[in-house]
């Protein structure tokens, strides 16, 4: 068989995306059909910006979904290697292809002759996995610190201030050389702080609830029992393992096992994010403390969680939604960072930064293995970017 | 003003103190400090062969008495073995009542690395010089092209040149050092379809940098800032465009160029300049990152061989380096930030 084109390539790889075409084109003639009804998420589409990020970033998230729920678009295994296929050009035929495999490698063969376009497919799903997850959890952290030093100030804003200054001076490269090697998960700290920072998102709901139905006790107690209980389990099971040294909680119980590389990613990388949510949402709540809503609040004689959290935090929406799609930006950025310096991962994880990481040894002379995740890298990260610029636009409008 | 600076200084102290706390602790764990003692002696030592090397070697004393060495406020450690006294403070050839008790940073000793085998001082020295020749090149580049491009942008706010660079800004922003790096090495740089007008690698900038081998790093770190920066002076200039005395000029019919030029540039340029200082500690980031994939052999570089191999005296020094850096370009933007804007008083 003979080598493809280029046009070949590009067209096998569209009829590859066939799943993802459908969904995203659904996507757009509903939510374009029902744009007057659906608020901020309408005006999006709107402004061509914002809607062609959201279109790349739903993309991404399409592309994900079909390979980690269905194994779809895939062509070869990501994993496993074909002989004769080391470094080769794209489009390249596999050599003694069996009967119902896919017969080329659409986008070239990497040092180890794996396929580079199913790595780069199957790396999408592991970051539409972590990053997003990340980001929400560094937000509830940052929420629930923020919120209190900003409304109640005094000394419990100095400290919590001096922590976050703290964090933010720590250079990011030097924090995840320190926290992401198998010595410290040896050591078991990543698992203690996820300990702590796991419980934010837990004592943030059962704060909101709570200030939201402390005059309807029964109703009230009803709702934070099943929250207790499902997000307790929950904990649980994400913070035991067997392997590490928390493991108290019986394996029959045990819901899910976090891999120890990817628990302490994840942890740090929410260590990194929450002192900016932090500092973002302490400037939002000094600015909207002003406002006369809120002495109307006080006056009411509403408590101060109630105020934070029903009066303060639904008024700081816009900004907060904005920085989150940006945020989800850099939190790619930053997984990509640490695979790109080998941390935390394992090696043949397919990651984006780890395969380019693998990828820029043979730079100079086979660019195809590297520049494909970059490629991808750069395009979910512009989505986001272009989505949250869009939203600022729409949502500065009103 | 005084007492200003005292209040941000003691912080400053306070936080590098924390800071190098915690990197002294983390690197001290009983993991790491194994995984030292396999690096020195050999790596095949069993547990007890392990427990012995640290013992002599002054790392069995609790963390915060070693963290109090490192300072220079607690007497160095000593062991006495064969009739020999080794210790903290006492160098090769040097013998044990000559020694200095305390041997710490506040008396200037940085310790010793041991990757380099060279002192930590003089290893810091030498890589901040490097690391200083690329950030002296990117503030160049990145500086004067991100103003240009935010004031172009800003000056007529919603315009198609607006747009444009815009767009041009987000795409930089959406691009960090490792993506673009790659892609520029590719079309510039890579033997078998590229250009090949620069080099991939700038090993040899450090002795004779020069522009075929110095350009694509000073770029790659340059082009991630600019876009941030450009947004910035952008969003200034538009908000300084539809001022007051911006409106009354254009009345007077002033016109459009002396408008932008001497009415609104100035006072646009104030936020920029403290966005471009707390760019720093994202330059130190995009350092580490270009220094690795171009082999350039800077602090970056550096510290990726000390965090490799658990060097837990060049870790702290180029940890307090860098902190410092952080901290002071800080300050500076704060400072400079009042000095600039008249209607902030300090206090």
């Amino acid at each position: 068989m003979e080598d493809l084109s280029w046009g070949a390539i590009i067209l096998r790889i569209l009829i590859r995306f066939i799943p993802v075409w459908i969904a995203l084109a659904v996507t757009f003639g509903l939510s374009i059909a029902f744009k007057r009804r659906l608020g901020l998420y309408g005006k999006l589409f709107d402004n061509t910006i914002g809607a062609v990020g959201f279109g790349l970033v739903m993309f991404w998230v399409y592309t994900a979904l079909a390979v980690g729920l269905f194994d779809w678009i895939v062509t070869h295994d990501p994993l496993s290697a074909a002989t004769g296929m080391k470094n080769k050009l794209p489009g390249t035929p596999l050599r003694g292809a069996a009967e119902g495999e896919y017969p080329y490698y659409l986008l070239g063969g990497d040092t180890l002759a794996r396929d580079v376009f199913s790595r780069m497919i199957e790396g999408a799903w592991v970051v539409i996995r972590i990053a997003p997850l990340a980001t929400l959890f560094s937000f509830m952290v940052g929420i629930t610190l923020g919120l209190p030093a900003g409304y109640i100030g005094g000394k419990l804003d100095t400290g919590l201030s001096f922590l976050a200054n703290l964090i933010l001076a720590f250079p990011v490269i030097l924090l995840f050389y320190l926290l992401v090697t198998p010595e410290m998960v040896e050591t078991g700290i990543p698992s203690y702080m996820a300990i702590v920072l796991f419980l934010f998102p837990i004592v943030f709901l059962i704060v909101l609830i709570n200030a939201r139905f402390h005059t309807q006790p029964t109703r009230r107690n009803i709702i934070l029992v099943v929250l207790l209980v499902v997000l307790g389990w929950l904990y649980l099971s994400l913070i035991s393992d067997p392997i590490t040294v928390v493991r108290f909680w019986p394996s029959e119980l045990d819901l899910f096992n976090v891999p120890a590389g990817i628990l302490v990613v994840f942890v740090s990388v929410v260590f990194v994010n929450a002192p900016t949510v932090f500092r973002i949402v302490r400037g939002l709540t000094l600015d909207i403390k002003t406002r006369d809503y809120v002495a109307a609040a006080q006056t009411r004689g509403e408590g101060p969680w109630y105020i934070m959290l029903w009066e303060i935090l639904p008024n700081a929406r816009g900004p907060l939604i904005v920085d989150f799609c940006l945020r989800i930006g850099y939190t790619t950025i930053l997984l990509g960072t640490l695979g790109f310096f080998g941390l935390g991962l394992p090696p043949e994880s397919p990651d984006w930064g780890s395969t380019i990481n693998q990828g820029r040894k043979l730079l100079s002379i086979y660019p195809h293995a590297a520049i494909v995740p970059a490629v991808a890298l750069l395009s979910l990260v512009l989505g986001l970017n272009l989505l949250a610029d869009g939203l600022r636009e729409e949502s500065l409008r009103d | 003003m005084i007492f200003f600076l005292l209040r941000r200084t003691a912080t400053m102290i306070l936080t590098a103190l924390c800071l190098s706390f915690i990197v002294f602790y983390l690197t001290n764990l009983p993991p790491n400090l194994e995984k030292v003692a396999k690096f020195q002696g050999n790596s095949r030592m069993t547990d007890e062969e392990v427990a012995r090397w640290l013992d002599h070697n002054g790392y069995t004393r609790p963390t915060y008495v070693r963290y109090g060495e490192w300072l220079g406020v607690v007497p160095g450690w000593t062991d006495e073995r064969d009739g020999t006294t080794t210790g903290r403070c006492i160098g090769t050839g040097e013998s044990a009542d000559t020694a200095p008790r305390f041997c710490g940073i506040l008396q200037g000793n940085w310790g010793r690395s041991t990757v380099f085998r060279e002192d930590v001082s003089h290893i810091v020295a030498i890589r901040l010089a490097q690391t200083g020749k690329l950030m002296f090149w990117v503030m160049l580049m990145m500086v004067p092209m991100a103003l240009l491009i935010g004031v172009l942008a800003g000056m007529r706010e919603g315009s198609k040149l607006d747009r444009a660079l815009s767009t041009v800004s987000i795409m930089t922003t959406a691009t960090p050092e490792y993506v673009s790096g790659v892609i520029l090495i590719a079309v510039f740089a890579s033997s078998a379809v590229g250009l090949k007008w620069f080099k991939g690698t700038a090993t040899s900038a450090m002795d004779g940098a020069n522009f075929e081998n110095f350009f694509l790093p000073v770029l790659t770190i340059a082009l991630y800032g600019t876009g941030y920066v450009a947004r910035m002076t952008r969003a200034s200039m538009a908000e300084v465009m539809t001022a007051q005395y911006v409106r009354t000029a254009r009345l007077k019919g002033v016109s459009f160029r002396n408008i932008v030029l001497k009415h609104a540039l100035r006072n646009a340029l104030i936020a920029p300049f403290t966005v471009i200082m707390l760019q720093f500690p994202w330059l130190l980031n995009g350092v580490v990152i270009v220094e690795t994939l171009f082999n350039f052999k800077g602090l970056g570089w550096a510290l990726v061989q000390a965090a490799g191999n658990n060097d837990i005296d060049l870790l702290l020094g180029i940890s307090v380096v860098s902190v410092i850096v952080v901290l002071v370009t800080q300050l500076i933007s704060d400072i400079g930030y009042v000095y600039l804007n008249p209607r902030i008083r300090m206090s």
